[in-house]
């Protein structure tokens, strides 16, 4: 049954709907293989079961019209899902249960997808490694005791694993492009306003973005029709024209001009991303695009800004669990001291970090100093962007600064841990889609990605570059189901 | 306390030791928005319904909810600026109040700061010694909390989210007001032009309308603002004055005592009729206040606003200069009718019925006299008058046509109240009409007379205070129906 697992999304499809696979037999497989693979510890809550009934009842009456028939899919454990406990990777939502399902993946079973179970993530999307999770460290299929990259982390292992077709994963400041890229898989952020953030846990409501996580560009292009939708209960969703991102998709892209920000070369960089950028920009050539060098000045001021703007919001956007409502509740003498008692057994660590820095950015007398100015600053880096795209049709950057690392080495080093998304943050910080796909190895033979910047609601001309650039680039991660043995 | 009160040109003004004080006052008025469901859900706003019944996932602040404007509410918020002649704001900005409270479930308030819907206007008092104007300074939209309730079980507070999420106008007076009775003025006009407005109810009995007060006291004839104590929450216009002489008069005691007065908030203690300190401004709430990231500026065009502009009915001020100008009535009483917006409903449909033949005067005596009597007695709003205004009018024109005298009027008043019924039906049933035939009249008279002979004589012999003697047995003898200006008449011709 390993064949169904390692099928792209596109495959299984096509199999479905020629009736070679049943939904049935479809979930059976991922089941079994989820059965033994524990180890990774991708699923904070499996819904096999469900899906096996589901499945069925699909079977019996299947409607091949749909974009996903009868597809099992696993999500990221923060997209709330009726009836399906949702914990956000939080002690504090651990026994919680929504009554109601975010717009994303009702769009998906709208279209016949059916879920698989929720993944395992970092606390409230805080986090580039899946460390800060309440329910343990995932493993990368990768390489034992690698990190999965975060926050998305077990969206992007169970990917690898092949333990779900496709996902959905959420990027505050790289949290879908960053796992991918350490886990040899494909990762689109959408343009913000995309994807409804309707009944998602919110971590930075400006920032927040739900996009695709597949085995291949076609596979997100696929997602992406399905999961992008203007949303009324979302008053920051766009409503704008949506291509048909799959019909559409092209490896043409002849005369399509592409940029090198300057910028992007950090201080310390290994030289294998040098090489590797240096890599892409030959395979963009042979898909015949054009190169450009361009500037993002404002580029250095991206990871502050956004380590500003980010927790100030999540500040905000936490205090509603506060053990009144849902959610865990420590007993406490009076009201404040259930506060701080339910607060400080229901977070961990870094979400209190993160807690602590947004309200101190938001207060009174500090507020100007940083939260006012890094609003500032973001217009500007949004400016670099409009201006860059004056001059090309997109971008083309590392995905990382480096690849995937082992569980526990950056884990007591914020800054350092910070410092993985900084080339995937300004794109939040400008609202743009981006794209990771895998473009080679390191010295280990771990996964690396390259970034595709796009465009506002140009999520087509990202996909088609990085469709063509895939065909080139031929990636083929190595996965030796390391854990099952 | 010993305070002398001096209300000299009916100022309010405190004087200990020679110094004579004014107090200055601004209010932030609570005002809930008249609509059937809450400022960003769908959620129900009606009053008294079952603890939370009326609560949506958004309300209640369940993860991945989000807000959503009611447009409604917009429209209700910039109308209401219309009414109080403020600028528009085409763009203005929802922000997060931060602060933890158990009935606050998103753990923030979604309110307006620095850019509210509604900037600068005026309203216009009409006080005894002539009008005011007060300042208007801000109007903005936010969110009203939960209700904290901590006198159900003994351990623990009971959270009632059904107002969680009502939308409130908070109305920010300047400090323009300088007297308890400025502040009842205030109030009332505020009510008054949101009733007109249908924007909102004004029940401060539900809770629909509330204030914060802020009170400072000045040496009279300075221009500089003392140190001001805001008085939050108080729910009753007597309240407010209650509270604000209190707080006036303890400000003028420190400042006699030769202390400073701290900048704080305090609450009014309706038992004991004393403001308390609530909390310093050093234990101030920090609320860091941030535009909220779940919603995007608001932007209204001028074209919206002037579409709702020309959805405005005539406001107090205007139907008040209608009523002295076109209907002729006092300013005194104009005032009075244009007060309430069905008062002045009810006065004008009393106009309309009376037709060509109309007496205005008769009409406002008879509202702001015998019929507020009733609904005073009855204590009810005019809405639910036992007495239509079609009637009223019937009542009044009878009068005018001299079908019924004013006094018969009083009776009859007094059978219609049962039922609303017609006053023309009373007056053919019981035989009410009046005696307008002078040979009958005169008959009587003659009878009356030849009966008093003796004291005829004494009026002709230069008694006139017997002349109400002879009216009165004639108005007797008639059963009350004789037109008493022809008994007169008639009366003088014949002694």
């Amino acid at each position: 049954m390993s064949e169904i697992t390692s099928l792209t999304l596109y495959e299984l499809i096509k199999n479905i709907k020629e009736k070679k696979i049943s939904s049935n037999e479809a979930v059976k497989s991922f089941v079994y293989r989820a059965e033994k693979s524990k180890k990774i510890n991708v699923y904070v809550t499996e819904n096999f079961e469900n899906c096996l009934k589901l499945s069925k009842e699909f079977d019996d009456k299947p409607n091949f019209d749909l974009k996903l028939p009868g597809i099992p899919i696993a999500v990221k454990d923060l997209f709330c899902t009726n009836e399906v406990r949702t914990t956000a990777g939080s002690n504090i939502l651990n026994n919680f249960v929504p009554t109601y399902e975010s717009t994303v993946t009702q769009n998906i079973w709208n279209e016949g997808g059916i879920l698989l179970g929720k993944l395992n993530c970092d606390e409230f999307a805080m986090g580039s490694s899946n460390e800060t999770s309440f329910f343990g460290n995932v493993q990368n299929p990768i390489a034992e005791d690698l990190v999965p990259g975060g926050s998305s982390g077990g969206s992007s292992a169970a990917l690898a694993a092949n333990l779900t077709p496709v996902t959905i994963g959420t990027d505050t400041g790289g949290s879908i492009r960053q796992p991918a890229s350490f886990t040899g898989t494909v990762g689109l952020k959408p343009t913000y306003g995309s994807c409804s953030r309707y009944g998602i846990v919110a971590f930075a409501s400006s920032l927040d973005q739900a996009g695709p996580m597949s085995k291949d560009v076609k596979d997100s292009s696929i997602l992406l029709e399905v999961i992008s939708s203007f949303d009324k209960k979302d008053s920051t969703s766009i409503d704008f024209k949506r291509n048909n991102y799959s019909s559409e998709l092209t490896r043409n892209i002849k005369g399509l001009k592409i940029g090198i920000p300057k910028e992007y070369r950090v201080d310390g960089m290994p030289d294998e991303i040098e090489k590797l950028w240096k890599k892409g920009i030959e395979y963009a050539k042979d898909c015949g695009a054009e190169i450009i060098d361009i500037s993002l000045p404002h580029t250095s001021y991206a990871l502050p800004t956004y380590y500003i703007v980010a927790p100030a919001e999540a500040s905000s956007n936490l205090a509603r669990y506060d053990g009144v409502k849902y959610g865990l509740r420590s007993p406490g003498k009076n009201l404040i001291d259930m506060y701080e008692k339910t607060r400080s057994d229901g977070f961990g660590e870094e979400v209190k970090r993160r807690v602590m820095i947004g309200t101190y950015v938001l207060s009174s007398g500090y507020y100007d100093a940083y939260y006012l100015k890094a609003q500032k600053v973001r217009q500007l880096i949004k400016q670099d962007f409009d201006q860059a795209y004056n001059k090309v049709d997109a971008i083309l950057t590392p995905s990382t600064p480096s690849s995937a690392f082992k569980i526990g080495e950056k884990s007591n080093d914020p800054v350092s841990m910070y410092l993985n998304d900084i080339f995937t943050v300004p794109v939040n910080l400008a609202g743009l889609p981006g794209i990771s796909i895998p473009a080679g190895v390191d010295k280990n033979n771990y996964p690396l990605g390259l970034q595709i910047i796009g465009k506002p609601f140009d999520e087509q001309t990202v996909l088609n570059i990085a469709y063509s650039m895939e065909e080139k680039i031929n990636y083929k991660n190595n996965i030796t189901d390391w854990w099952m043995k | 306390m010993d305070e002398i009160m001096s209300k000299n040109n009916l100022e309010y003004l405190i004087e200990r030791n020679d110094n004579v004080y004014e107090v200055v006052i601004g209010l932030e008025v609570h005002a809930q928005v008249t609509s059937n469901s809450k400022l960003f859900s769908s959620s129900s706003t009606k009053f008294g319904a079952e603890p939370n019944t009326q609560v949506s996932l958004v309300d209640a602040a369940f993860p991945g909810m989000l807000p959503v404007i009611n447009e409604f509410c917009v429209k209700q918020a910039i109308k209401t600026g219309i009414g109080l002649k403020a600028k528009i704001n085409n763009k203005s900005v929802f922000d997060r109040k931060n602060y933890f409270y158990a009935d606050l479930p998103q753990g923030y308030q979604i309110s307006q700061y620095k850019y509210p819907i509604v900037g600068e206007g005026n309203v216009i008092l009409d006080m005894p010694e002539g009008q005011k104007q007060v300042g208007i300074e801000r109007l903005h939209l936010e969110q009203d909390a939960g209700k904290s309730i901590h006198d159900i079980d003994p351990s623990n507070t009971l959270v009632d989210l059904n107002r969680s999420g009502v939308a409130l106008m908070e109305i920010v007076s300047k400090p323009d007001l300088r007297s308890p009775d400025e502040v009842n003025a205030y109030i009332k006009k505020l009510r008054s032009i949101m009733r007109y407005l249908g924007t909102c109810d004004g029940n401060m009995q539900d809770g629909s309308l509330r204030a914060d007060v802020n009170v400072s006291v000045r040496i009279k004839g300075s221009t500089d603002l003392g140190t001001r104590c805001e008085i939050k929450n108080v729910n009753s216009i007597k309240f407010m004055q209650m509270a604000i002489i209190y707080e006036a008069n303890r400000q003028v005691d420190l400042i006699e005592e030769g202390q400073k007065i701290d900048q704080e908030t305090r609450l009014f203690d309706t038992k004991k009729n004393e403001t308390r300190s609530m909390r310093s401004k050093e234990d101030a709430h920090d609320y860091r206040y941030f535009p909220d990231p779940d919603l995007l500026p608001l932007e209204v065009t001028d074209e919206f606003i002037d579409k709702l502009k020309s959805e405005i009915p005539e406001l107090p001020d205007d139907k008040k200069k209608r009523f002295i100008d076109e209907l002729k009535v006092s300013p005194y009483d104009a005032t009075i009718l244009v007060s309430d917006i069905d008062t002045a409903k009810y006065f004008e449909e009393v106009v309309a019925k009376m037709g060509k033949n109309r007496d205005i005067k008769l009409a406002v005596n008879w509202i702001t006299g015998e019929l507020f009597a009733v609904l005073n007695d009855k204590n009810i709003e005019i809405a639910q008058s036992p007495i239509s205004a079609k009637n009223l009018a019937k009542l009044i024109n009878l009068i005018k046509n001299g079908t019924i005298s004013g006094k018969i009027a009083k009776t009859i008043f007094e059978l219609m109240l049962d039922g609303d019924i017609d006053p023309q039906i009373i007056v053919e049933e019981k035989g009410l009409k009046q005696e307008s035939d002078p040979k009958a009249l005169e008959a009587l008279i003659d009878k009356i007379i030849n009966d008093n002979r003796e004291k005829a004589i004494e009026y002709k012999q230069g008694k006139e205070k017997l002349f109400g003697f002879f009216v009165g047995q004639a108005m007797k003898a008639s059963g009350g129906k004789a037109n008493p200006q022809l008994i007169n008449e008639i009366l003088k011709k014949k002694l």
